[in-house]
């Protein structure tokens, strides 16, 4: 029991730390292995050691909490919208949960301009959640503009990884 | 006549008058043509001038010698002046009340020079008299006598500096000012930011706020003792105003969305600002007086960065309304928008001269970063400086010098910078403003009233 239990922990363990890796999910077109991994993660672990439904990792985990945005842009590309359309019938299952869009962008703009930048991102995210059917009572947005990069790194590798929007459970 | 002296300027004008109304206490003599450097023509020679400890008795030298080091340092930092080392001097002490072996200082090539003398009072307040002379028409240039409480000695360097500057340059002086920024501390995924403000030199340094909320951008009032600033308070960014003398921070209206890059009128009365709301980000202003709120543009766009002309009646802002970011100009009340940056690359964060007569911008083109100054119709447009990531320009009092940041990126191990650096408009002369912790979004303030 004990061994298979750590198993368990170890391929749950393998599982998030691919589905997280934002290059995975920045680069990857659209749902077809990411979601087929999520889906997997969500059946064979969900009842007992899996992330808490509903919460910040179930979503990071199982879902995807994040969507990328191209250089001084703020449309939402066809792999965005997979995740947003997987996140809005994550919501739907998770109908207590409300969220705050954080829109963030990288270092190669000037702070004013990315802060507004940021909450267009942000917006652009709430926005198609709502035409999924999500309440507007359950979405807040706030924009960091380049001030909460995930990547320190000043290269185009790190930059595709900080503009982003992330969906945080409240 | 004096050209020695003065013909390493450029475009001055000496007269007699010049040397008539410099009598203990008097204002320097306006009446004659304006002394000024053409700083278009480029690099000016630093004037070689000697800096005198002030002479003292007791406690009073030391504030002599301390006086004379403020001093020499701010008129150096200029790069228009050459202080001498004193280990050259022949004449080693000169109190106001005699007059300088003028041969003595002219063997060193002293161009001017400045003496002074301390006293303290009965009532323990700093008495500074200082001269300024022309060491080649061994005449004197200006005199003056100021008194303040010990605490504040530096302040009469400082106001002794601008003097001086103002004396020899024909343009007012910017050194008895204060500089708030953004400290930034941590790595660059949990940067750590707080509200600091020192004096233009670096003495006096401050932290204003703890660092556990973000604050960005902040902005001096020019007639109060009160800061604008961009701070996330409870997650939600909005624009506050600071109290220096109180420390009291209190947010600025009510508005259904985010406000930020916030900025002062020029009488003080208003606070231009952008606020967010659906993706669209438009220009307002707030009255603080009657908390009266204008909208200013209306359009699907950001524009954002929005600065006052120093008469108040134009605005300068950036938008990427015709496609990418560029600047603009309206009205005080939103009419008439014109663009007015046409170049290669984008435009941002504009700030008008105090002289009127520049906006300097940060600009993005070709992957680097760079510092530039244009007329306000967007004509004769200037790079001052370029790198990685330079941004936020902000003008000396005297729209001469121009203050920024520049992040010196590090390798993937961290190990970047982030500092302010001081240039002058011809391009020269750039320089390190030293903060104890990296440095970002600076403001200069006003000169102290």
């Amino acid at each position: 029991m004990r061994t298979k239990l750590l198993s368990l922990l170890a391929a749950v363990a393998l599982l998030g730390a691919c589905s997280t890796d934002p290059q995975t999910a920045a680069t990857t077109s659209g749902s077809g292995a990411s979601s087929g991994a999520s889906t997997a993660a969500v059946t064979s672990t969900a009842t007992e050691s899996g992330p808490a439904a509903g919460s910040q990792e179930d979503l990071a985990v199982n879902v995807g909490d994040r969507v990328f945005f191209g250089f001084d842009k703020f449309d939402l590309t066809a792999d965005a919208r997979t995740v947003l359309e997987r996140q809005a019938f994550w919501m739907r299952k998770n109908g207590a949960v409300t969220v705050l869009i954080e829109g963030h962008c990288d270092e190669r703009g000037t702070r004013e301009y990315n802060i507004a930048l940021g909450e267009r991102r942000a917006n652009a995210v709430r926005d198609y959640l709502l035409t999924l059917g999500i309440d507007a009572n359950r979405i807040k947005t706030i924009s960091y503009g380049k001030e909460r990069p995930v990547d320190g790194g000043h290269t185009e590798t790190a930059w595709k990884k900080n503009r982003r929007a992330v969906t945080r459970v409240n | 006549m004096k050209m020695r002296f003065w013909g390493l300027f450029r475009h001055v004008a000496l007269s007699a008058a010049l040397i008539a109304g410099v009598l203990v206490g008097l204002p320097g003599e306006r009446a004659y043509g304006e002394l000024r450097i053409d700083i278009s023509r480029g690099r000016v020679e630093p004037l070689p001038l000697a800096v005198i400890n002030f002479a003292g008795a007791g406690e009073a030298a030391r504030y002599g010698r301390d006086l004379a080091q403020v001093i020499a340092a701010n008129l150096e930092r200029s790069g228009l002046f050459r202080p001498i080392n004193q280990a050259a001097f022949i004449q080693r002490e000169l109190p106001v009340d005699v007059l300088p072996r003028f041969g003595d200082w002219r063997v060193i090539n002293a161009q001017a020079l400045v003496n002074g003398s301390v006293t303290v009072a009965p009532d323990g307040r700093l008495r500074v008299e200082f001269r300024l002379w022309d060491v080649y028409a061994e005449a004197q240039l200006e005199g003056q006598s100021v008194a303040t409480v010990p605490g504040n000695w530096r302040r009469l360097a400082h106001v002794i500096s601008d003097m001086i500057y103002q004396r020899l340059t024909g343009e007012s002086g910017y050194f008895d000012t204060r500089l708030v920024y953004i400290a930034e501390t941590g790595p660059a995924t949990r940067r750590v930011k707080r509200l600091a403000i020192m004096d233009q030199d670096g003495a006096n340094h401050k932290f204003l706020t703890d660092g556990s909320t973000l604050v960005l951008t902040p902005r001096f009032s020019p007639t109060t003792q009160e800061i604008t600033y961009l701070a996330y308070y409870n997650r939600r960014p909005r624009v506050y105003i600071f109290n220096i003398d109180t420390g009291q921070q209190e947010v600025l209206g009510d508005f259904p969305g985010m406000t930020f890059a916030p900025r002062f009128s020029p009488d003080g009365n208003k606070v231009i600002m952008s606020l967010s709301r659906n993706g669209v980000t438009d220009i307002y202003t707030m009255d603080l007086r009657t908390r009266a709120v204008s909208r200013l543009t209306n359009s699907p766009s950001i524009d954002t960065s929005p600065t006052y002309a120093p008469d108040g009646r134009q605005i300068v802002f950036n938008s990427d309304r015709g496609g990418s970011q560029q600047l603009y100009v309206m009205s005080s009340d939103g009419d008439n928008v014109r663009r007015i940056s046409f170049g290669r690359g984008r435009y941002a964060t504009p700030v008008w001269s105090p002289r009127g007569d520049l906006i300097a911008f940060t600009k993005i083109v070709g992957g680097q970063f760079h510092i530039g100054v244009m007329k306000p119709d967007g004509s004769g447009e200037r790079l001052l400086t370029s790198g990685f990531l330079v941004e936020a320009p902000t003008w000396a009092p005297n729209g001469r010098v121009l203050i920024y940041f520049k992040q010196i990126p590090g390798g993937q191990r961290g190990g970047g910078a982030t500092r302010l650096f001081s240039i002058d408009l011809t391009g020269f002369n750039e320089r390190e403003i030293l903060t104890p912790v990296d440095a970002s979004d600076p403001a200069w303030s006003p000169l102290i009233p």
